[in-house]
């Protein structure tokens, strides 16, 4: 502490906030633990607090005769997660997660190209709510929208039968698999809404590694004699492919732990979520859904760190 | 000047880019035609009749009231823990140097960036372990934790464009931490707040994954609105408050895009 120094300068402020700011000044520590004080205590306390204490309970166990949580470390909880029926439901998650990702990623690439290489001025404001609107707008009642679409007697029934298409439709529902009775029931009417509703998250990245390739690049391969496919498979595609990863993050995420989509629209076979959902409630096993939970944070976990070696975060 | 590189798209991606935003689009194009249906045992397209009657009759329904009143409190006062605590972790990251700041963000954007069921039961387990009663507190507790991201995404994104100097030049002249906050970051950063902010609302209006969990007996609208998409008995209703709802949210997600289009980004990215 320097007296002479700070006297030379100003004179110690009289009144209280003048002392506090001058305090703060001087130890910029202080200052930096009450901004970031607040903040952490409240996520570090109710959140992480709570995650771990979860992610504990999965190694307990549930007693079968008495339905009490046994709290004594054990990896049985996790055994009857690997079990077959269970596996299934990881399986059929993770396999959903990734074909939406994928159809995602189809749909949206263009709509960002669009945005990103061609839309100008005014437009550009266009594509960039017509993105942001439903991409914010409520999620029940996008998928409410979806309910009225595939229901039996909606649209997407009096589409095809104008377009003399039911055969079409009525073939696609009778695949093994993807069909059912109808759309909604369906696992294609559970892909059709994830995609909706998902698909947004997509483009933003997309778009947004997409502006950042120069112009230039692509007349120079075009200059070089390359076609526009090649163009697009050896410059365009490697560039924007970190943008593709990182909004690949928002839909396989958001996908895996989803639990009402599967639960409005689609068969009666569960996902993880919903997995997670009956074994809390109704089942009342606390220890296999905290396990459940488990399964997306790995997944995860292992794809943020692909995610970052392939550069996604600058994407984002 | 180079030469004239072609403004106009190959026709194969305007169809592709004008077919995926119409698919976004017609959906919610869809929930505003329903509302007016005069139909109200089935989804039936096309609609038999147009009505207005099912926007009386959802003005006298008590039971969206009490949720509608519902969620707006619990946004609001949600929203303004986000503001206060994400500005703070904002203002933290951005305008100091210290070990460590890579996490803040990560904790940060945690609670979005893993599905909101984790959030939800981890919440869940913690109060009953706890012994706190749920009630709109416990709603409130979980939609501020994962409303700060959207606070912090565009407070950190104005700060940084916010220049250094202007702060030193204002306590040069004499300014106090306070009055520096007051007269020269604030009115620098407010639209920033206001548009985080209304996005937070936007966010937590619509919430209702996490309030599965952490809701007792109160049902805020969305938790309304999904009873009936489980148990559909006032289809007509349902329409109506759908089509409201959509107003709703469209709202403040305009009024963030106007806040903020100079230059900075709205945080689109996460949600």
């Amino acid at each position: 502490m320097t007296l002479a120094a700070t006297q030379t300068i100003l004179p110690n402020r009289p009144r209280l906030t003048g002392r506090i700011s001058d305090f703060l000044w001087k130890h910029p520590h202080v200052l930096l633990a009450v901004l970031l004080g607040p903040p952490i205590l409240w996520l570090g306390i109710i959140y992480l607090g709570s995650l771990f204490a979860l992610l504990l309970q999965s190694f307990f166990s549930i007693d079968d005769f008495s339905g009490l949580i046994n709290y004594e470390f054990t990896l049985a909880t996790y055994k009857q997660l690997l079990s077959d029926a269970n596996f299934d439901i990881i399986v059929r998650t993770v396999l959903m997660a990734a074909t939406v990702t994928l159809f995602s990623a189809l749909i949206a690439f263009p709509i960002a190209y669009y945005a990103a290489r061609y839309a100008r001025g005014k437009w550009k404001a266009v594509f960039y709510l017509g993105v942001m609107l439903p991409l914010w707008s409520s999620y029940l009642v996008k998928i409410y929208a979806w309910k009225l679409i595939l229901a039996k007697e909606g649209i997407l029934t009096w589409a095809f039968t104008k377009l003399n298409l039911l055969w079409l439709l009525d073939g696609w529902l009778s695949l093994p698999v993807i069909g059912g009775n109808s759309l909604s029931v369906s696992y294609t009417g559970t892909f059709l809404v994830f995609v909706y509703v998902w698909m947004p998250f997509m483009i933003l990245p997309i778009q947004a590694a997409l502006e950042r390739v120069p112009a230039n690049l692509i007349e120079a391969s075009s200059d070089l004699g390359g076609t526009p496919q090649q163009t697009f498979r050896h410059v365009l595609f490697p560039l924007a492919l970190p943008g593709i990863v990182a909004g690949s993050i928002f839909t396989f995420s958001l996908t895996l732990g989803d639990y009402i989509i599967p639960q409005i629209v689609g068969s009666s076979r569960l996902f993880i979520g919903q997995a997670v959902y009956a074994q809390q409630g109704t089942a009342g096993n606390i220890p296999l859904a905290a396990a459940f939970t488990v399964v997306p944070i790995v997944i995860m976990g292992l794809y943020l760190w692909m995610a970052k070696r392939m550069g996604a975060f600058d994407a984002l | 000047m180079r030469s004239d590189r072609s403004t106009s798209a190959p026709l194969g991606l305007k169809i592709a880019a004008i077919g995926g935003l119409a698919f976004l689009h017609i959906p919610i194009l869809l929930i505003f035609l329903y509302a007016f249906t005069t139909e109200e045992k089935s989804y039936q397209f096309p609609p038999p009749g147009l009505t207005l009657q099912w926007f009386a009759i959802t003005w006298d329904r008590p039971d969206v009231w009490a949720a509608l009143t519902l969620s707006v409190k619990v946004a609001t006062i949600a929203t303004a823990i986000a503001l206060v605590l994400g500005t703070l972790c904002a203002a933290a990251v951005s305008q100091t140097r210290f070990f460590g700041r890579e996490t803040i963000s990560l904790l940060v954007i945690l609670p979005i960036a893993l599905p909101g069921i984790i959030t939800g039961i981890a919440l869940r387990s913690a109060f009953s372990m706890a012994d706190i009663p749920f009630s709109f507190w416990t709603i409130v507790l979980g939609h501020a934790t994962f409303c700060i991201v959207v606070v912090y995404n565009n407070a950190v994104a104005r700060f940084r464009r916010v220049s250094g100097s202007l702060i030193e030049a204002s306590m040069d002249l004499g300014a106090d931490g306070f009055q520096t906050f007051r007269h020269v970051i604030l009115p620098n950063i407010g639209t920033a707040l206001l548009a985080g902010g209304m996005l937070a609302f936007a966010l937590s209006f619509d919430e209702v994954i996490v309030t599965t969990f952490t809701g007792g007996q109160q049902s805020t609208l969305p938790i309304w609105m999904l009873e009936e998409l489980i148990r559909p008995r006032q289809r007509p209703v349902t329409n109506v408050v759908a089509m409201v709802v959509m107003l709703v949210t469209f709202l403040p997600i305009l009024a963030a895009y106007y806040l903020t289009r100079d230059g900075d980004q709205i945080a689109g990215a996460g949600k």
